[in-house]
């Protein structure tokens, strides 16, 4: 019970990272219909921006203030970046051959991780846990269940940030451009909403609640590497697709599922197979509901 | 305003992004110590280089864009296919004369068997992305599939490499068929982000199952082709090709020899596919790709077509992982990771989705340049993901866009890259 309550802590944590690179596959997906593969890559862009910040401010001693630093500078510079890869990337492919898209973007993927393996070194980076300590849940047997601080600040962060994205994309204007664009870009089109800067946009906020992911990643592990975005980034397109993919919502629940699974595997299965765990079951689900968990179903017109 | 201004402008513009993009990574580099913490140092004159160089980018990109001629030459691609009838038999005339060239270096002969290695392996993988129009991203699955039945059969039961070839092929197509079957009411990215999954399923099995692959060590010992029983060995002797002839053995037999069979597995796998587009199957496949509804409703059987498309493809990739696994003698799971996925996948969308010729030339780009800067090293894999946005950017239908229709009702023509609706539908 204890064991179990443990690893649903630890599920949710990871889960709610996962949660934060979906949306942004999802919402990208949702606008011009792409895998933009070099998500995850941003997702590793995001937590690099962290770690430089981080050594930069290693002087100060508010540690919330030097985490808050790294958040909104990340945050930026990932926005920078997700804005210039569909501007560089992207836009030039739009409404063509529906494979070249794919294969920019996995070109962007390869060109990121080695631009930050060439530029920072191929070496794992790490830092001390800055928010150590935590909370006894429970005390069954000897075994003690935790909530560290750390794992608290992620949900919070992540469940504030994700009330913010909610607020912009349901009751903003420019969160019903995005939903117009999303649904008939031609007719949004023509209705004066002005579809390029609202693209250029849902790939800003993607980028930067990426970043938002990519730097509580490194807190909560403390070690990354050039590598880290595709592993993240393909559980995370897992989540947004098991999710359904274009569903927001789904994006959520996907990478919570996926954080959950993950963790529960590893405590009671085998670690080695977690990553299997993970895609069989995505296999497993697209069996029976081929279009995601809360996809909305494609009625196909002839 | 002059537009040269206008192009300062947007230079400038540019170049201030690149100052935020490159600032934290070449602006500033992280590093250990003494005492194990990060360090931080500050690389101005390479972030000042590398804005520069954006700004005088950017600036010449502008100019040209205004000074170029109205439209460039028509169709390259148009030319390309036309000629296709000449160029298709004069590289195929080149490659098998390639390896009897005198005083030709080996490098070169590698060089080649690794070419034609991905040839084959586009080809294989067009028939199920650009026949039949299943994106596949995991297609690296029945590669492994096909290398590591070769290496477990011959190693546990002692049989040739040309025993283990129709078997690894055979087992790579179950495998198609067992992933083609969750997949089959899956479409366009769905299936994409299921067949990687299984690709990595497949990889991940590969490297902990250490007891039966021998996990991330990877696998040896296994046996080398032959030629009709001759062995190509440096010792010579009875049994050996050199012994047999009477020649003196040199590493460039053995070299020539592999990259013979390697040539006419992919001649093969071409001549195959050739063949399947005039049947009824290979016909079903490119009507699948048009129109998956039209199909259903003229009484195509879209399930059967869908697996065999994946299974032949399979078939195939089994095939040239048999060869790749006695090539190198030894097979670990890094060489089946995704990047050859997309490597392989990147050489059938630049080739032009459906086309032959284009995989070969593809293939050419595509591996034997990155072989050749070798010697860039850590900036082989930067270059290459540059080269693969800037080529789809330039040609989005790849390098053969145009294509000759499979039936006609009087004389063939060939549909420019704008009137292929392909991956709409």
């Amino acid at each position: 019970m204890a064991y179990a309550l443990q690893q649903l802590i630890n599920g949710l944590t990871l889960g709610m990272i996962y949660g934060l690179i979906a949306v942004g596959y999802t919402m990208v997906y949702g606008i011009i219909g792409m895998i933009n593969f070099a998500h995850g890559d941003v997702f590793m862009i995001g937590a690099f921006v962290g770690i430089i910040v981080l050594t930069a401010l290693a002087g100060i001693t508010s540690i919330p203030l030097a985490l808050l630093a790294a958040f909104i500078f990340s945050a930026c510079i990932c926005a920078v970046y997700g804005f210039s890869i569909e501007r560089v990337a992207y836009r030039p492919l739009r409404g063509s051959f529906r494979l070249a898209p794919l294969i920019s973007a996995i070109g962007m993927s390869i060109l990121l991780e080695n631009y930050v393996q060439v530029s920072q070194g191929a070496l794992e980076r790490a830092i001390p846990n800055l928010i150590p300590g935590g909370i006894t849940l429970m005390n069954e047997d000897g075994f003690v269940v935790q909530l560290s601080w750390m794992q608290l600040a992620i949900i919070v962060v992540t469940l504030t940030v994700l009330a913010v994205f909610t607020y912009i994309v349901t009751k903003t204007p420019l969160g019903r451009a995005m939903r117009a664009v999303e649904q008939d870009a031609k007719m949004a089109a023509l209705l004066g909403i002005d579809t390029n800067r609202t693209i250029s946009i849902t790939f800003i906020i993607g980028s930067a609640l990426a970043a938002f992911a990519g730097v509580m990643f490194l807190l909560y592990y403390g070690v990354i590497d050039f590598y880290i975005g595709f592993n993240a980034g393909i559980k995370a397109f897992t989540a947004a697709v098991l999710g359904g993919i274009g569903s927001l919502p789904g994006a959520v629940l996907g990478g919570l599922l996926i954080g959950l699974i993950e963790a529960f595997w590893s405590g009671y299965a085998t670690v080695a197979y977690k990553d299997a765990a993970v895609y069989s079951i995505l296999a497993i689900v697209l069996m029976f509901m081929p279009s995601g968990l809360l996809g909305r179903h494609e009625v196909e017109k002839v | 305003m002059s537009p040269f201004v206008e192009d300062l402008k947007d230079a400038a513009s540019v170049a201030f992004f690149a100052f935020l993009i490159f600032g934290p990574f070449i602006g500033l580099q992280l590093g250990d110590s003494m005492s194990g913490n990060l360090t931080l140092s500050s690389r101005p004159e390479a972030l000042a280089l590398a804005v520069g160089l954006t700004f005088l980018a950017r600036l010449a990109l502008l100019s040209w864009g205004r000074h170029r001629p109205a439209k460039i030459a028509p169709g390259l691609g148009a030319k390309v296919q036309k000629g296709g009838k000449f160029i298709a038999p004069a590289l195929l005339v080149f490659a098998v004369l390639m390896p009897l060239a005198p005083g030709l270096p080996n490098a070169y002969i590698d060089l080649g068997v690794l070419i034609m290695t991905y040839v084959m392996l586009g080809w294989g993988l067009n028939i199920v992305v650009g026949l039949a129009g299943l994106l596949d991203l995991g297609y690296v699955a029945f590669y492994a599939v096909g290398a590591y039945s070769f290496a477990l059969i011959s190693t546990n039961f002692g049989f040739g490499f040309w025993e283990c070839l129709p078997l690894a092929g055979i087992l790579a197509a179950c495998w198609g068929m067992f992933l083609g079957f969750p997949v089959l009411r899956l479409r366009g990215d769905y299936l994409a982000i299921v067949t990687l999954a299984f690709g990595e399923i497949i990889r991940l099995v590969i490297t902990n199952w250490v007891s039966l692959t021998g996990g991330p060590n990877g696998m040896l010992g296994m046996p080398q082709p032959t030629l009709f029983g001759l062995r190509f060995s440096m010792a010579g002797g009875p049994g050996t090709f050199a012994g047999f002839f009477g020649i003196s053995p040199t590493p460039g037999q053995r070299d020539a020899f592999l990259y013979y069979v390697i040539l006419a597995l992919a001649l093969l796998t071409n001549w195959v596919t050739l063949r399947l587009r005039k049947q009824p199957l290979g016909r079903a496949w490119e009507a699948l790709r048009e129109d998956e509804i039209a199909c259903r409703s003229l009484g195509i059987n879209v399930r059967n077509t869908k697996l065999t498309a994946f299974a032949t493809g399979a078939f195939f990739g089994g095939f040239a992982g048999c060869f790749f696994a006695a090539r190198q003698g030894f097979i670990s799971p890094d060489s089946f990771t995704f990047i050859e996925s997309a490597t392989v996948l990147a050489i059938v969308v630049l080739g032009g989705a459906g086309s032959q010729l284009g995989v070969v030339l593809a293939a050419c780009v595509m591996i034997g340049v990155p072989q050749m800067l070798q010697s860039l090293q850590i900036y082989r894999m930067l270059i290459f993901g540059i080269a693969l946005v800037v080529i789809m950017i330039v040609r989005p239908r790849g390098f053969i866009s145009t294509r000759r229709p499979t039936v006609s009702l009087g004389k063939a023509k060939a549909i420019g890259a704008a009137l292929i609706s392909q991956g709409k539908g």
